[in-house]
């Protein structure tokens, strides 16, 4: 996994709450292999019409906002489903991180496992990051190792949990560790079938 | 006395499962139930690539439900691309020697539906799911969540998942719900009230005496939706109701193990005194049949209510949120629900299709006409062969409604179940985000009582006037 450490890039400002995991990455085409790659159905059905062409006003679409590398948007971003596909999707357009006030729960931790950064910010902050880039389109940027957005004169700090920080400044994969404690998992496992023998499904099913 | 700190049933289900807890407080959880659906391609391939195989197979279970088709009977051609989604599954699952409920299977149906039905949901278990609904399972006071593939292809390839603790919050629901509600209600007045990210971070636990009193169907719905107010997951504790319920069920425990296992579960309410990071209290008789009218199922408001006047909300991230929603519900602020016409009805889904939903579903159409189409989807082959025994088919066939098979069909529209845009439909599911049904497809949740009485009007309806004298 690509580390995150400080990324200076285009912030595209999408002033929409709840875009859920549908509008990320509708469900029709979950069906398509990773090698596939996700980038060109992020967002589908917003950035374009019916007809396949994109939408013209759509802030992904517009000029002054190709290429960018983070998303800034309005509350309860990625809420909806499990499907990691919506991370997918982010990260193979080129996005490294998305700010907003509030993510959903296993959004937030599938990015985390992709490398993706979920910066959260006060309402009232990414109000005033969303004007001034509608205003002014600059490059912004996300510093983890300091926990702080730089957004032209304002440094905007922000609180992330230490673990995630962590995994991502690194960009460490859950496996290497969890098998690192190999010995202590079949212990536990010896232990608990031993303590709560009901727990295995009944041979008679 | 010096005696232990009093624990929440979340505390005790998440402590006996710490396999160990690193120095910065992430657990590495022991996973007793791993359920597998077709989405699992992205963390089988993981797994192909690093060429490992799977540590519990013996505790994971496949079932295909997202992408099978509803109408399956004979003459029926299956898509191609739809097809390989199931067939992929079981080339996974026989792969790695995981017991598959595929099409076919006379166990077969929607995941959250299958588990308890089959006796694998069991009190004080953990499990998960690659899908935001796992929080379903919670209704049997198993600690249950969604995860995403890269963690799905984790618990795959090692039998355990890092997990943060989440906080607690006790949601109490007291009193007695008037005639014609459900569990579906309360979970729709809950969101409405804690907000679509509410609950964010953490663990919820159902408690009072309107849930005591819920069926074990009516606790599912509940646990079910849990997810949409954003909390990791929601959980009720084990009473006699659960009990009844899990009693003979094939993969539950049987005999000597059945009353070990019992006395287990009895440990598991939370004791008296126990601390919750957050608590609020609802009564029961606040609560009306609610529909939503908006695209996140935040948006939601009593079938007596007018639609909101974003003009109104002093919040204006919130106004903004309220005039799109609007725009693509094509609704007029001011106008009655209960007048709003529907195109369609979807009686089905993990959170809906259950022999309790399709009972008080069939009530309010007996002897009834729908004025619109519309499909309904039993949770699982077993619900589909008890309600015909029942009759339960005829009476929704003769209101003119299609009975179909078991699978998530057009709560998600995966399997090609979708309406067409402009549609607006009347659901039992779980989601109203824009396009789940189908693009440009207006959604409008509510319990399957209401679904019927709009599906009986041709609008939105109050299904109180229509349950009146009939027994669900």
């Amino acid at each position: 996994m690509k580390p995150f450490t400080r990324v200076t890039a285009l912030a595209c400002p999408l002033p929409i709450a709840n875009i859920d995991t549908d509008q990320l990455i509708p469900a029709r085409f979950m069906r398509r292999t990773r090698k596939e790659g996700y980038g060109p159905v992020l967002l589908h059905d917003l950035r374009f019409e019916a007809d396949g062409s994109p939408k013209p006003d759509f802030p992904l679409n517009r000029p002054e906002h190709a290429g960018a590398g983070f998303i800034v948007a309005r509350r309860n971003f990625g809420s909806g489903s499990s499907r990691e596909a919506a991370v997918y999707a982010l990260a193979d357009y080129g996005i490294r991180a998305v700010i907003a006030p509030s993510f959903g729960d296993i959004f937030a931790q599938n990015a985390v496992n992709n490398g993706l950064l979920p910066v959260r910010l006060p309402e009232d902050a990414v109000e005033n990051l969303i004007l001034n880039l509608s205003a002014q389109p600059a490059p912004i940027t996300v510093d983890l190792e300091n926990t702080r957005v730089e957004a032209g004169g304002l440094t905007l700090p922000f609180v992330i949990d230490p673990v995630w920080r962590t995994k991502l400044l690194n960009g460490w994969d859950d496996l290497d560790l969890t098998l690192s404690h190999a010995a202590e998992i079949r212990a536990f496992m010896e232990r608990d079938a031993r303590a709560r023998p009901w727990m295995a499904p009944s041979r008679t099913g | 006395m010096i005696g232990n700190p009093p624990r929440t049933l979340f505390d005790k289900v998440w402590q006996a499962h710490v396999v160990l807890t690193r120095e910065d407080g992430t657990s590495l959880l022991a996973i007793d139930r791993h359920f597998l659906h077709e989405g699992s391609h992205h963390a089988f391939a993981q797994l192909a690539d690093k060429g490992a195989s799977v540590a519990r197979p013996d505790l994971t279970f496949g079932v295909a439900d997202h992408y099978v088709p509803t109408r399956r009977g004979a003459g029926q051609v299956i898509d191609p691309a739809i097809a390989e989604m199931v067939e992929r599954l079981e080339r996974n699952t026989a792969k790695h020697g995981i017991t598959l409920f595929g099409l076919g299977d006379p166990r077969q149906g929607i995941v959250h539906v299958v588990g308890p039905e089959q006796g694998l949901t069991l009190p004080g278990l953990t499990m998960v799911c690659g899908d935001s609904h796992t929080s379903t399972h919670g209704a049997y006071g198993a600690l249950a969540f969604g995860i995403g593939a890269s963690e799905v292809a984790h618990v795959l390839m090692t039998g355990t998942l890092w997990q943060k603790k989440p906080k607690t919050f006790r949601i109490n629901v007291d009193g007695a719900l008037g005639p014609g509600l459900s569990a579906k209600d309360i979970a729709l007045h809950i969101i409405a009230t804690v907000g679509a990210d509410g609950a964010t971070g953490h663990a919820l636990e159902y408690a009072g005496s309107a849930i005591r009193a819920l069926s074990m169907e009516g606790r599912l719905t509940l646990c079910n939706l849990s997810i949409e107010s954003g909390a990791r997951c929601g959980m009720i504790a084990p009473d006699e109701t659960t009990l009844r319920a899990i009693t003979g069920r094939p993969f539950a425990p049987q005999g000597a193990l059945f009353d070990q296992a019992v006395e287990a579960w009895r440990q598991l309410p939370s004791d008296e005194n126990a601390h919750f990071d957050r608590e609020i209290m609802i009564s029961a008789s606040d609560i009306a049949p609610i529909v939503t009218w908006g695209v996140t199922p935040e948006q939601a408001l009593p079938i007596t209510a007018r639609v909101p006047d974003p003009a109104r909300e002093t919040d204006p991230v919130r106004a903004e949120a309220a005039r799109a929603a609007l725009d693509y519900m094509g609704l007029t602020p001011g106008a009655a629900l209960a007048a709003v016409p529907v195109s369609r009805v979807f009686i089905g889904s993990c959170t809906n299709s259950r022999i309790e939903d399709l009972r008080s579903a069939a009530a309010v159409l007996a002897g009834r006409k729908a004025r619109v189409p519309g499909l309904v989807s039993p949770g699982s082959s077993g619900v589909k062969r008890q309600a015909e025994e029942e009759g339960l088919d005829r009476i929704f066939r003769e209101a003119g409604l299609e009975w179909g098979e078991s699978g998530c069909s057009m709560c998600v529209g995966m399997n090609g179940d979708i309406g067409q845009p402009g549609e607006r439909i009347a659901s039992t599911t779980n989601r109203n985000f824009k396009g789940r049904q189908g693009a440009g497809v207006r959604t409008h949740l509510m319990s399957p009582a209401m679904v019927a009485a709009a599906a009986i009007s041709g609008t939105l309806a109050d299904c109180r006037p229509f349950v009146e004298g009939r027994k669900a």
